[in-house]
């Protein structure tokens, strides 16, 4: 695997860059390993401490990708770490609006690898709004250490998300993260990841409502994020109930809109 | 034509009336059912012979189990509660005595600068007297008790018993992670209403300030301790064995701490009934052991916690102080005892209590100084350190006995939190409305409760 970017290189405290080539976001639940990952990318030393109060925000850093001799400028920004995207909590709603309003070229999602199940949950909740995704499976050791065998191929086939085991405070499998999401990114690899299957009597209702949304809102025809939206709207999500009666969602997302 | 978009809002609204408010957790549940089919053939659980993910296994396991969880949360905050008030005691009579020496020195500063006397006796014995015995009883158990528990939280060890606890404060609509802000509680009311913040939906996270007072902070611990040695024990058992003595007093304890967890569940559950909003999602987090990090232990529990408080419970002692002053400079202390004294005695308790408490409304550290002050009628809070001294006082001028011992019990387990915290509850919710209720409701909760214990319980009892 790790023949694949042989001659790849992160270039870190980048100090000199003319312009930004791709922008990448990390997400995932607290405790996985994201600041840590950012922070070797960076060489930033970002400590986000868990112990609540502090300000929620995302923090951006920059790095360059060397194949041979073609460099790339990226841009990488460390969300808050959350367990659903249901933009409950002040950490939530930052990271949903990113992921619904802002504008990036690809999303690494880190899963901890000793609780798979649990960061599963995010995952589903993120392909609902974009299919840019690449899945950076980390704290492979302590998975290995506890017994823990996961089947990656058969991982990727059945997500249909490419996935790179890394392991965030040595750097292994760093570059290789970062060169496939190029490869995504540039349209090399297709990802269409796995969609939520709905419960059948809750798919009706969705169908139902969808339905008198797209009267009142005609333009959302071929948005691919309907169905994500009509969700948010049955769960009361005030920000996307508001922007729809606006007739403002970014149904292409070079628009870019209110951030709140 | 257009559809109109508020009809769509009303179809939605209507359905989400009639699930109950749970498209989210229904989803949850089935996204969940869903990954686990997707990764029973991909991830493969093994034996490991590794010793420590064995050992962290069989931890976790005893942790996390019933029994476990609890034996060990007891026997922590036993221990911890043990050598906080111990420990503080001797801070605390240091403190004091430096406090002295500091107020001889601004006193000669001041006579020097010819001020007025007045004036002198308003700065020192007011302004400068509160503030020196507010930081004098309760830096001391804060700076003991904070490192303790943040040792044990960057462990990884409460984490663990809150999980265990996510079942009881689920059922009455609150968070598992509400048992560590109590616990937090039990070192200070006011860090625990701060701690609140790891309560990251909002109904949940206001249930855990507006109850958070039902746990007994070190300030009151004293108090209890005293009163369960001095007045229940002697209630109970004629003996002298000791032993006796102090199993019944820890009981009269536990039993003080149970009452506090009832009233918490009790009204937990009267307010997420009250509150309408979405319960939330969330996932009780346990955190990889760890090796505590001190520096970062000694930063977080002495500035996040201890110093947050104190500054504030300093800025809250200086009119209390100053109330204090004026009220011994105008002797209006016997006046204000016997107005108070009709209402005190409707429940059990005495116009002098309820002075001590108004007087004590900064710190519940100064509830029994300012007892023996009003009962001896001193002009200053009086330390005494013998217990014997102490029942003297009571029970030759406060005319105490065993019933009115449970009255106070009661009172200081279920009143109004301290200004301190009242502050922090502001300042946490931004919202007068609900400091207004965190304050008024334990009062009332506590004047019923007595009114109740005393008149129908107490006064049958001969």
């Amino acid at each position: 695997m790790k023949k694949e970017c042989e001659n790849c290189q992160i270039l870190r405290n980048l100090k000199n860059y003319n312009k930004v080539d791709y922008t990448i976001a990390l997400v995932g639940n607290p405790n996985v390993g994201k600041s840590t990952l950012f922070n070797y990318y960076t060489g930033m030393s970002v400590r986000v401490g868990n112990w609540p109060g502090k300000t929620v925000s995302k923090i951006e850093g920059f790095f360059q990708l060397k194949i041979q001799d073609k460099k790339y400028v990226f841009k990488i920004i460390d969300l808050p770490g959350v367990y659903s995207i249901f933009s409950f909590t002040p950490e939530e709603e930052v990271t949903r609006n990113f992921l619904f309003l802002g504008s990036y070229d690809l999303v690494i999602i880190i899963l901890d690898a000793t609780n798979l199940e649990k960061n599963m949950i995010l995952a589903f909740q993120i392909f609902e709004i974009t299919n840019k995704v690449i899945f950076a499976l980390n704290l492979i050791d302590e998975a290995k250490r506890k017994g823990i065998k996961i089947d990656i191929d058969k991982f990727q086939d059945r997500f249909k998300v490419p996935t790179i085991p890394i392991i965030a405070s040595t750097g292994y499998n760093a570059d290789l993260l970062i060169y496939k999401s190029l490869e995504i990114i540039q349209g090399k690899i297709k990802v269409d990841p796995l969609k939520y299957k709905l419960p059948p009597e809750l798919e009706n209702i969705i169908n139902e409502i969808k339905k008198e949304i797209l009267e009142y809102y005609p333009e959302l025809e071929n948005y691919p994020h309907l169905k994500w939206i009509t969700l948010r709207v049955l769960e009361g999500d005030k920000l996307v109930i508001e922007m729809l009666r606006k007739k403002v969602i970014p149904i292409n997302k070079t628009t870019k809109l209110l951030t709140t | 034509m257009q559809k109109d978009f508020e009809e769509i809002i009303k179809k939605v609204d209507n359905y989400r009336i009639k699930y109950n408010n749970t498209f989210r957790d229904k989803i949850i549940e089935d996204m969940h059912n869903q990954i686990s089919d997707i990764l029973t053939d991909i991830v493969d659980y093994q034996e490991t012979n590794d010793l420590i993910s064995k050992l962290e296994k069989y931890v976790d396991l005893f942790l996390t189990s019933k029994i476990g969880g609890i034996i060990l949360l007891i026997s922590f905050l036993s221990i911890a509660l043990w050598i906080t008030l111990t420990g503080a005691g001797y801070i605390s009579s240091f403190l004091s005595l430096i406090f002295e020496r500091i107020e001889v020195f601004l006193r000669n500063i001041l006579a020097v600068l010819k001020v007025h006397d007045l004036l002198i006796s308003f700065l020192i014995d007011g302004v400068y007297k509160g503030v020196a015995i507010v930081v004098a009883v309760m830096l001391p158990p804060m700076a003991i008790f904070f490192p303790l528990f943040t040792f044990l939280e960057d462990l990884g060890l409460l984490p663990r018993i809150a999980l265990n606890m996510d079942k009881i404060f689920k059922s009455v609509g609150a968070h598992g992670n509400q048992a560590l802000t109590m616990i937090v509680g039990f070192g200070c009311n006011a860090a625990g209403v701060v701690s609140t913040r790891i309560i990251k939906s909002p109904k949940e996270r206001l249930i855990a300030i507006l109850t958070n007072n039902f746990m007994p902070c070190n300030g009151r611990w004293p108090l209890l301790i005293m009163i369960s040695i001095l007045f229940l024990v002697p209630a109970i058992t004629n003996s002298s064995n000791p032993l006796l003595g102090s199993i019944i007093a820890s009981l009269a304890l536990v039993s003080s701490v149970i009452i506090g967890l009832g009233f918490t569940l009790v009204v937990s559950l009267g307010l997420s009934k009250a509150l309408k909003s979405y319960s939330s999602f969330y996932i009780l987090e346990i955190p990889p052991f760890r090796k505590p990090n001190l520096l970062r232990i000694i930063y977080t529990s002495i500035i996040d916690r201890t110093l947050f408080v104190l500054s504030r419970a300093v800025y809250m002692a200086i009119p209390a102080g100053i109330f204090v002053w004026i009220i011994n400079q105008l002797n209006l202390s016997q006046t204000l005892i016997a107005f108070f004294d009709p209402f005190g005695k409707l429940f059990g308790l005495d116009g002098t209590i309820i002075l001590a408490y108004i007087i004590a409304l900064p710190a519940n550290e100064i509830v029994i100084p300012a007892l023996m002050m009003l009962y001896t009628g001193s002009k200053n809070f009086m330390e005494i350190e013998e217990l014997q001294s102490i029942y003297q006082i009571l029970t030759v001028y406060g005319n105490w006995d065993w019933k009115t011992g449970v009255c106070v019990m009661l009172f200081s387990i279920l009143h109004n939190p301290c200004s301190t915290t009242i502050l922090t509850i502001y300042r946490e919710t931004n919202s007068l409305k609900w400091t207004v209720i965190a304050t008024i409701m334990p009062l009332i909760i506590a004047f019923s409760t007595l009114f109740l214990v005393h008149n129908l319980v107490l006064k049958n009892i001969h």
